[in-house]
């Protein structure tokens, strides 16, 4: 260790010692955000120092950064010292039973054909372990070892696997990049990482459930995948929260990395609380995912669909370095009642012949505001970069508003752009045609957005696409008419 | 089966039907014609059950149920069909999932279970082959980028598929080729039974040629102004509708 980090090290823990009154035995951090915050956690987790530092680093560009804002998403002043940031695992207070719950939440459970001990898991009711920001599902693990395929939880990866986090964290959304990734890099609970070595096709469609459970517990996820040489993985996100009274703030990092002839394909469906109908409520949803096709002839796929939380702030992007990398985004965000989403993607074309492809589909219902914001960069290397962009708004009924900010920067005359963007509305022509066919109005409703999302839901794994079908006709219910 | 007593109907502050009258048994076959504008679809429309129209007065009687209270997919449920004059689009929704959609919707509405997928593929293959209708147009989204005939013949496809006891035709002839033209009629012709009724609105005699008509029945600025057999239809093709304005300026 060199003079200056040991220097470091002695002033930090000192102040360790002084600072606040920190109790390490207790399962949650004081609320609040401080550098002792950022020290607790990484204490409580038994991190390296190396990562101590790179959360303080972290920590203090995000101190110095003012938060965005945005022209199209309005919410209340999140007050960031009003927030628990760590939470450990733990048998919550239990209700005794599902009667205890919302009936309305049962309702939605049933009608997404959610079982009765994942909707005990969900809001509470004593089953087992509830998970909280710490755990990540790590199935089939075996199966997956053998292979050398590892896929694990992120603090779990920084004790076995130290070189491949120290390497790759923070290589694709660096820890300033903007400032909900700051935050994130600073105070990180957990999430999951996942190897796939060279050569090898991931058999499993990997996947995360990843739930909100503590009242007031800002969510901070922070996922790294790494796909080398000739590797090809699916990975799947899905989420669902029980109903909560307060703002929950949710500012999650997913990095992706591709290497040479690597392929990635990211699949999510989200569906956090929006929040009721009067738009109390509901998860701040503010992700920052991007992934890196580095090697040649490599490919990454982001499909998402987006049903849930009350402001949704997300771009998955690509940064396509390799030469013939190929970049894909495919999206559904569904807004209804005082759902914002502010949503879209990046593609950052610096390799030659790299191509990327976008399709977004909104929907939106109700006083709900949707809006589209891409960026396509073609970087003065980039020749023969190819992009072709589709964004679609449906709007359904006179009070929701659908915008498209499309950004386009060549800098290299090679390459070629298509853009196409249509706005349409469920015509009262196209519900009553299906009314005299004797299909009812809800499911006229679903038939006609799920046909205008269907390229979207396509990408998506067979078993995900059909939970997302039902999704989008729950979301919309009772939104026409 | 169908019995319409004094129906009048308006859109906003426009009067459009004044007063029809009209009684369809099962096993006929009725052709409405009259002049453009002359509330033909409205009529359709009112009998499917379209919102945007206020029925002021009248009754409308269905096998015996009280049509206007129903819901418009409880009216397709209970047998009531419209081959649409001018067909949507719904574009990422293919014939056969609009149909199977429909199919089953209606069954569960009587109290059957959804059809099984082969039993569901049996009943379209019979369907296809009798509207002569390729498997590939019904795999496409449900009128996207149809040609006039073809929206036509699928209008008649999922008349078959879905077997109603009231068929209204709205001018599915036009827009069809002579070729076309004998396909649907045989189409409509094979599902003929006594059990069953059909009112085509059509302006020309030609379609009437294959579907042969028990009555004809013209509508004139929102009233039936004469009803007739087969031949009227041919004396209106030969004189136009003028004699029939003029009777009706008359009365
Ligand atoms: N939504 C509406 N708003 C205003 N007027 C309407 C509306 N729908 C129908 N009408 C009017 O009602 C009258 C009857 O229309 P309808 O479509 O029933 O005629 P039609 O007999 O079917 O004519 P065509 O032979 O041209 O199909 C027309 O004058 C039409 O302009
Ligand atoms: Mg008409």
């Amino acid at each position: 260790m060199s003079k200056d980090n040991q220097l470091l090290e002695e002033f930090t823990s000192k102040e360790y010692e002084h600072g606040w009154n920190v109790n390490l035995e207790a399962d949650e951090a004081p609320k609040g955000l401080s550098e002792d915050t950022v020290r607790f956690i990484s204490a409580k987790k038994k991190e390296p120092t190396w990562l101590l530092e790179w959360r303080l680093k972290a920590y203090r560009q995000w101190e110095k950064m003012p938060e965005p804002k945005w022209s199209n998403v309005h919410y209340p002043k999140i007050n960031y010292q009003d927030i628990i940031y760590y939470s450990a695992p733990k048998q919550k207070k239990s209700l005794s039973g599902l009667d205890e719950v919302d009936p309305e939440l049962i309702k939605t459970f049933e009608k997404l054909g959610i079982s009765i001990t994942e909707q005990k898991r969900l809001t509470g009711v004593a089953v087992d372990a509830v998970i909280d920001s710490v755990s990540v599902a790590t199935t089939f693990k075996s199966t997956l070892g053998e292979l050398g395929i590892i896929f694990c939880s992120f603090s779990e990866a920084v004790k076995e696997h130290p070189d491949l986090i120290k390497k790759y964290l923070g290589s694709v959304v660096p820890m300033g990049d903007n400032y909900f990734a700051a935050l994130n890099s600073a105070v990180f609970s957990d999430g999951s990482f996942c190897y796939i070595p060279k050569g090898v096709r991931c058999p499993m469609e990997l996947s995360t459930y990843f739930r909100i459970n503590a009242a007031n517990t800002g969510q901070f996820e922070r996922t790294l995948i790494i796909a080398d040489e000739g590797s090809f993985v699916s990975y799947l996100e899905g989420c669902t929260a029980p109903m909560r009274d307060e703002n929950q703030l949710h500012a999650a990092v997913v990095e992706l990395y591709a290497m040479k002839d690597a392929e990635i394909k990211y699949s999510t469906v989200q569906n956090w609380y929006p929040g009721d109908k009067n738009g109390k409520g509901g998860i701040y949803n503010f992700v920052t995912k991007r992934g890196l096709c580095f090697g040649d002839h490599s490919k990454i796929s982001w499909t998402q669909v987006e049903t849930g939380s009350a402001i949704t702030w997300k771009y998955p992007s690509c940064v396509l370095k390799g030469d013939y990398s190929m970049g894909e985004f495919y999206s559904v965000a569904v807004t209804n009642n005082y759902q914002q989403a502010d949503t879209g993607t990046k593609m950052i074309h610096i390799g030659k012949n790299t191509k990327s492809r976008i399709v977004s589909k909104g929907i939106s219902a109700g006083k709900s505001q949707n809006s589209y914001r891409g960026q396509v960069h073609i970087m003065k290397r980039a020749s023969n970069a190819r992009n072709f962009s589709q964004c679609d708004s449906l709007l359904m009924g006179d009070l929701c508003g659908a915008h498209t900010f499309p950004y386009i920067d060549v800098e290299n005359q090679t390459a070629r752009i298509e853009h196409e963007a249509t706005t349409s509305k469920i015509g009262e022509d196209q519900i009553f045609y299906c009314l005299q066919r004797g299909i009812d109005e809800e499911a006229a409703v679903a038939l006609i957005v799920n046909g205008y999302a269907k390229e979207v839901l396509n990408q998506l794994p067979m078993e995900f696409a059909v939970e997302a079908q039902k999704l989008l006709a729950l979301t919309l219910e009772g939104s026409v008419g | 089966m169908l019995s319409i007593k004094n129906l009048q109907a308006k859109i906003g502050e426009k009067q459009i039907l004044n007063g029809i009258d009209l009684q369809v048994n099962a096993g006929e076959v009725h052709a409405i014609m009259g002049p453009n504008g002359s509330g033909k679809s409205t009529l359709a429309s009112i009998l499917a059950g379209r919102e945007d129209y206020e029925v002021t007065t009248g009754d409308v009687q269905f096998n015996g149920k009280d049509l206007l209270e129903l819901e418009p997919s409880d009216r397709a449920a209970e047998g009531i069909f419209l081959a649409f004059q001018y067909p949507v689009e719904i574009p990422g929704v293919s014939t056969i999932n609009f149909m199977k959609t429909a199919v089953n919707k209606i069954r569960h509405y009587r109290g059957q279970g959804p059809l099984d997928a082969v039993a569901f593929l049996q009943l379209m293959k019979e369907k296809m082959k009798l509207v002569e209708i390729d498997q590939s147009l019904l795999s496409r989204s449900l009128n996207e980028g149809f040609s006039g005939g073809e929206k036509k013949r699928n209008e008649i496809f999922q008349m078959a598929m879905l077997e109603p006891k009231l068929a209204i035709l709205d001018e599915t002839d036009s827009g069809l080729d002579i070729d076309a033209l004998k396909i649907v009629a045989h189409g409509v012709n094979s599902l003929r039974s006594k059990n069953n009724a059909t009112i085509v609105v059509t302006h020309y005699q030609r379609l009437l040629d294959y579907i042969v008509p028990d009555f004809v029945h013209v509508l004139y600025k929102g009233k039936i102004v004469k009803s007739g057999t087969k031949e009227l239809a041919k004396e209106l093709e030969a004189k136009g509708y003028d004699w029939i304005k003029n009777e009706a300026a008359l009365v």
